[in-house]
This record gives structure tokens, sequence and C-alpha cells, in this order.
């Protein structure tokens, strides 16, 4: 995957909302254009993170498998 | 997202393990999609605020404070509690797969900004004074509080 991650945050082994959580917390304190990367192996994520992304104007760029967990970036944009 | 529906209201009637746990999801849940939060706790929910210690001056309220006695961390779950073997059972199952709990989802929600607030009346007749819930209790409202915030929110919900 060719992105410039700025930040990397790792949930895995964190249940909802608790991914959701240190996301926001983490979008926060990053600059416009900046990436997040997030590691999670909560089910709940394939379909929390895109909908977090959709509520707050913020971009989800795509998932990646990563075996036992997804890697999953955003794009900040608000 | 317009000024008005970036609102969520969560009203805490219940004071079970489960519902209150609930209660908190969605309150973090909306905190961190950007949501202006706030949470009500009124009559059993209040327990989810109080620090632990007894409370109560007259008779009845010191019984309801002994038997009935507030803390987040005593609370026990809606079914199953058999007197605390459930609310131990629960807190270890939830621990085995690493789900937080009760207490540190409170802090998370205080920290993205969730407002807490508690209910006069109940606090009156349960003889619960200030003192004996968190710093973080932003204040102590009446009903017209609860039903302004409300009217402005897009997700209300109640537990």
């Amino acid at each position: 995957m060719d992105i410039k991650v700025d930040k990397v945050q790792d949930s895995i082994g964190q249940m909802c909302p608790m991914p959701i959580a240190f996301m926001a917390k983490n979008m926060r304190q990053m600059q416009i254009g900046q990436v997040l990367e997030i590691w999670a192996d909560d089910e709940g994520a394939h379909a929390d993170i895109p909908a977090w992304c959709q509520q707050t104007g913020n971009e989800f760029l795509c998932e990646e498998n990563a075996g036992d967990y997804f890697k999953y970036y955003v794009r900040k944009k608000v | 997202m317009s000024e008005n529906n970036n609102k969520a209201t969560i009203l805490v009637f219940s004071g079970d393990m489960d519902k209150v746990f609930a209660a908190f999801t969605v309150a973090t849940g909306c905190a961190a999609m950007g949501m202006d939060t706030t949470m009500f706790f009124t009559f059993w929910g209040v327990k989810a605020l109080q620090k632990g210690n007894l409370t109560g001056k007259g008779f009845f309220g010191r019984m309801l404070g002994l038997m009935n006695r507030g803390g987040i961390n005593r609370i026990g779950p809606s079914r199953f509690n058999f007197g605390g073997i459930g609310r131990w059972m629960f807190k270890k199952m939830m621990a085995d797969k690493r789900v937080v709990s009760l207490e540190e989802l409170r802090k998370t929600a205080i920290d993205l900004g969730v407002h807490l607030l508690a209910c006069t009346t109940s606090m009156d007749v349960m003889e619960i004074e200030r003192k004996d819930l968190i710093d973080e209790v932003e204040a102590v409202v009446g009903v017209a509080t609860y039903v302004q915030i409300a009217s402005q929110s897009a997700v209300q919900a109640t537990f």
C-alpha cells in the first residue's frame, strides 16, 4: 500500500467502542490531510470505521488484511 | 451537518450494570462521531455517578444508601445478579474478552467531552448530595434542561 502514514493506532484486542473512541481522540490531534493507520481485530470495525468517516466528514481510504487483524487508513478532512 | 442535528442526548434511568454499560457505549460513540453529547442520570441511574460512599441523612435515606449503595463498580446486571455473583461473573467474562471496565468506559466518555448531568429530584428523594457524586458531573439540573437539550438532539436514547 502506497500511502504516507502520519500516525499509527494499535487497537488490536480492543472491543467496541474503544477503537472508535481512540480514533476520534487521535484525529483531533492531527492536521488536515494527515493519514491515520488503525490496526484492529474487532469485527465491528469493518462497518464502524467507514461509518465514522462518513458521519464526521473524513475520508476512508481503504482496509488491508494483515492476517490476524486488519489495517484501516483514514485521512483527516475536517 | 447543521447545528441542530449535531447533539445527542442519553437519558439514564436504570442503575443496572448492563444498561449503564450500553448507555456509556452509545454516549462514547456519539462523542467520537463529533456530536455534542449529554447524559442525564435520573433515579437509579444516579448510582453510576456516585463516588460510592454511604449516603443519606434520615432513617430511610440511610437505609436506602446502605441497601442500594451507589458507585459504578458496585452496580449489578439487570438479570442473573444472584446477590453479586452475576456481577462478578460478568466482570470476569468482560475482562477475559478484553472489554473495558465500566469505570474505564466512563472515563473515556468524559475524555471525549461527554457532559454528565444529574437530576435534582432523584437526589433529593434518595438523599444523595452533590459531594456524593464524582467531580466530573457538570451540574445538577431539572427536567427543563433535559428537554431543552433533547429538543435540539438528532440522537436520543433512554436506558
